[in-house]
């Protein structure tokens, strides 16, 4: 019976590996997008009574969601598509690894989704990839399901969407975070300029730094997080070009657990504050809430920089008082946006960058603490739209 | 074939069919507390089965869990929990990658031959270190291998990220360089099925010669049953150690070759496929380490999981499948108890029957 004593010890594995499993797919989820910040995500039911969120344009019968404005101007990418959306016709999402729910960047897209849902009366079809293997299936799912167009949400998408936009050249699909190589007749990519808000927020930490020494900690090592610190650095330098500037990253590309490492990046934001940094900015998902803690125990006039989401509007009190901004990227408004695009007949792919120009990336003014600065980051901004200053990308 | 043991294959099917089936069962009761119509749920999955796109992902699904499946089962059968199959085949997929892309000259049979014993060499020599600790230090292969996973991951994250990086125009989407076309694998239907699907077969039987037919899996089958008996009839169980071992790790090594030979035609850090070291151990108890055992669960676990993505569009979560995974398993575990417990009363039973058998004609007789 040796056999079978093993055999309840490997299953007691078994089941322990699946939880884990279980667990590493949330994490992968948040090193799909990157960019997000971990649950503090703003939900619908925050719904237009967001103060001070940005917006994505004001056309009146927009949809509000999040603190977030849908409806406005489509940007030029769409090929300004003039037809109505079709009431009741099928749009797909799917989902990354986390899926719905997972307080980040895919909720961001299903704020977008519903947005389209309750605004454009479209029905929306959501797949979840549970595991890498899941992907492909999904979007060949939805595919032969009638949706269009079907967004993928995250860049790990693009190997199985080329395959399956080629393969149904009729649809038009959408990628968030990603430009797939090649001429696709057929695919959006939703990219973001969050250089440019970056940018912003860097200016910002600067403005309001005493000590003139801040920091910023990324999530992975990867050329994406990159685009966040180099516009972050840029800002800051424009405001005071001897200003100090730490960086540290909290895991190489690949190292999941880098998005979910609160305690690490409370350890390393913590020092720096000990140091005499007074701002922090965090681009490592849901690691982010240590560097908000981090400030909360330092004390007063130590501040955290959110991203992705405004997250003031899902902090608590206390951590409130400590987020001096966020820089946020609007996936929700690229969805919703693709979504109405193609049902009014967009039927031509191209590269959507969304950026301060068209509202797609931007600043959040909750809380009022960068109110005494706002004619000033207005200023940079409009500098940025113009051209008058070029934020590095890497 | 004798009775008894037509019995025996009798009972082991039955309760691995019972295990699946008492899952359902389970399921089933969580889905209607949730509220939700299980009938309806196992009808949308039972109707994606019938579905030939979903039979050929379903494969695709299973053939990486054929590999893991036998790795596992090659380590039972030495009395051995290789863990480390995880690990194991995340460094072998990292390294074939890249010699993949660096044997270019080589005609396509060979380059993807190569590729292959590249994999199989990486996933053996990663196994050998718990191996080597094993027979050497003592150290438990449990332990070992699970810290050799850890150490995989963060190995092949360093050594990807900082040497073999990758990226074409403004894609976000970092891999190794590609792999030139003479280094993929073919797929039998264009995109929707990869040859490794016969490979996989092909390891499964020759897990099954080796394993059940061969004078060396009969020592190493032996000494996993008993290892002080195994030691007295002259077999060598340190070698048995390591061998297993080194084979265990050398299939392991074909786990990530669908995704690097036949999909992504590159190692990507993000993209990889993880995880299928656990299913695999799924796999080999279900299957009961049986060659046919393991084919056939691999593909339960495929077609559940395939299926499974049809149940996004009647609003109904995929972890439902997870679930059903799980208690399978749990299920295998507590199935088989029953059933051994059976066996053996069985056993005892006719043993004393025999025994009575004997006396009553002993007594004749005197």
């Amino acid at each position: 019976m040796r056999y079978s004593k093993r055999l309840r010890v490997a299953s007691l594995a078994v089941v322990l590996g699946l939880a884990a499993a279980a667990c590493g797919s949330s994490a992968k989820t948040t090193s799909t997008t990157a960019t997000t910040k971990g649950g503090t995500a703003t939900t619908a039911a925050t719904a237009g009574s967001a103060a001070g969120a940005t917006t994505a344009g004001s056309t009146a019968g927009g949809t509000s969601s999040g603190g977030t404005t849908f409806g406005g101007k489509l940007p030029d990418c769409f090929g300004n598509p003039t037809g109505t959306v079709t009431k009741g016709s099928k749009a797909g999402i799917a989902y990354d690894t986390g899926g719905r729910g997972d307080g980040t960047f895919n909720d961001s897209a299903a704020r977008g989704a519903d947005a389209a849902k309750t605004g454009l009366g479209v029905t929306i079809d959501e797949l979840e990839a549970k595991t890498g293997d899941d992907r492909n299936p999904n979007l060949t799912t939805l595919s032969g399901n009638g949706d269009n167009p079907i967004i993928a949400v995250g860049f790990l998408f693009e190997t199985d969407l080329l395959k399956i936009a080629a393969a149904n050249p009729k649809t038009m699909y959408g990628i968030v975070d990603d430009v797939p190589p090649g001429a696709n007749a057929n695919i959006f990519s939703l990219v973001f300029a969050a250089n440019e808000g970056s940018f912003l927020v860097g200016a910002a930490a600067a403005l309001k730094s005493k000590s003139g020494h801040i920091g910023f900690i990324g999530g992975q090592d990867i050329d994406l997080i990159h685009n966040f610190e180099a516009g972050y650095d840029a800002g800051a330098k424009a405001v005071n070009s001897k200003i100090i500037i730490e960086s540290k990253y909290l895991g190489a590309a690949g190292d999941n657990a880098a998005w979910t490492s609160p305690d690490k990046a409370k350890e390393i934001a913590t020092g720096w504050y000990t140091s005499g940094a007074d701002v922090i900015y965090s681009a490592a998902g849901g690691s982010g809430n240590g560097t908000i803690d981090a400030a909360v125990a330092a004390g007063d006039g130590k501040w955290a920089i959110g991203v992705d989401s405004d997250q003031y509007l899902t902090a608590t009190p206390a951590q409130q008082k400590h987020i001096l901004t966020s820089m946020v990227k609007h996936v929700d408004v690229a969805t919703y946006d693709t979504i109405r695009a193609v049902g009014q007949g967009a039927t031509k792919g191209a590269v959507c960058t969304f950026s301060l120009a068209n509202d797609g990336v931007g600043y959040a003014t909750s809380g009022g603490y960068v109110d005494d600065i706002k004619a000033k980051l207005d200023g940079y901004k409009a500098d940025i739209i113009s051209g008058k200053i070029v934020v590095p990308a890497k | 074939m004798d009775r008894q043991k037509l019995q025996r294959i009798g009972v082991t099917a039955a309760s691995s069919v019972a295990a699946v089936l008492f899952a359902l069962v389970i399921c089933g009761i969580i889905l209607l507390l949730t509220g939700r119509s299980p009938s309806h749920v196992y009808q949308t999955m039972w109707d994606a089965a019938g579905e030939r796109r979903i039979q050929y992902d379903a494969i695709q699904r299973a053939t990486p869990l054929m590999f893991a499946g036998c790795a596992v089962a090659l380590g039972f059968k030495m009395n051995l929990f290789n863990i480390g199959v995880e690990g194991q085949y995340r460094i072998a997929a990292l390294v074939t990658a890249i010699v993949g892309t660096r044997i270019g000259f080589l005609p396509a049979p060979l380059h993807v031959a190569v590729e292959l014993a590249v994999a199989c060499i990486c996933g053996a020599a990663w196994a050998g270190i718990a191996a080597f600790m094993k027979v050497r230090r003592g150290v438990n292969e449990v332990i070992a291998t699970i810290m050799l996973n850890a150490i995989a991951i963060s190995l092949a994250a360093w050594l990807f990220n900082t040497y073999f990086r990758y990226t074409q125009g403004n894609s976000q989407n970092v891999t190794t360089r590609p792999i030139p076309r003479s280094g993929w694998m073919p797929d039998i239907v264009k995109d929707q099925l990869n040859g490794f699907f016969i490979v996989a077969l092909l390891v499964v039987f020759a897990y099954w010669i080796v394993v059940f037919k061969s004078r060396f899996g009969f020592r190493l089958r032996a000494s996993g049953h008993n290892d002080v008996a195994a030691k007295t009839s002259g077999i060598s169980s340190k070698r048995m150690i390591v061998t297993a071992l080194l084979l265990s790790g050398a299939v392991a090594g074909f786990i990530g070759m669908q995704q690097t030979l036949g999909d992504s035609h590159a190692y990507s850090s993000q993209g990889f496929v993880d995880g299928i070291g656990f299913l695999g151990i799924a796999v080999a108890l279900l299957g009961r380490n049986h060659p046919i055992g393991i084919v056939l669960s691999a593909l339960l676990f495929g077609l559940l999981a395939a299926s499974a993505t049809k149940l996004g569009l009647i609003k109904v979560p995929q972890e439902i499948v997870q679930i059903i995974e799980g208690v399978i398993v749990l299920s295998v575990v507590i199935v088989n108890e029953a059933s051994g417990r059976w066996v053996d009363k069985r056993t005892q039973q006719r043993a004393a029957h025999a025994v009575e058998h004997h006396l009553t004609q002993q007594g004749v007789t005197a």
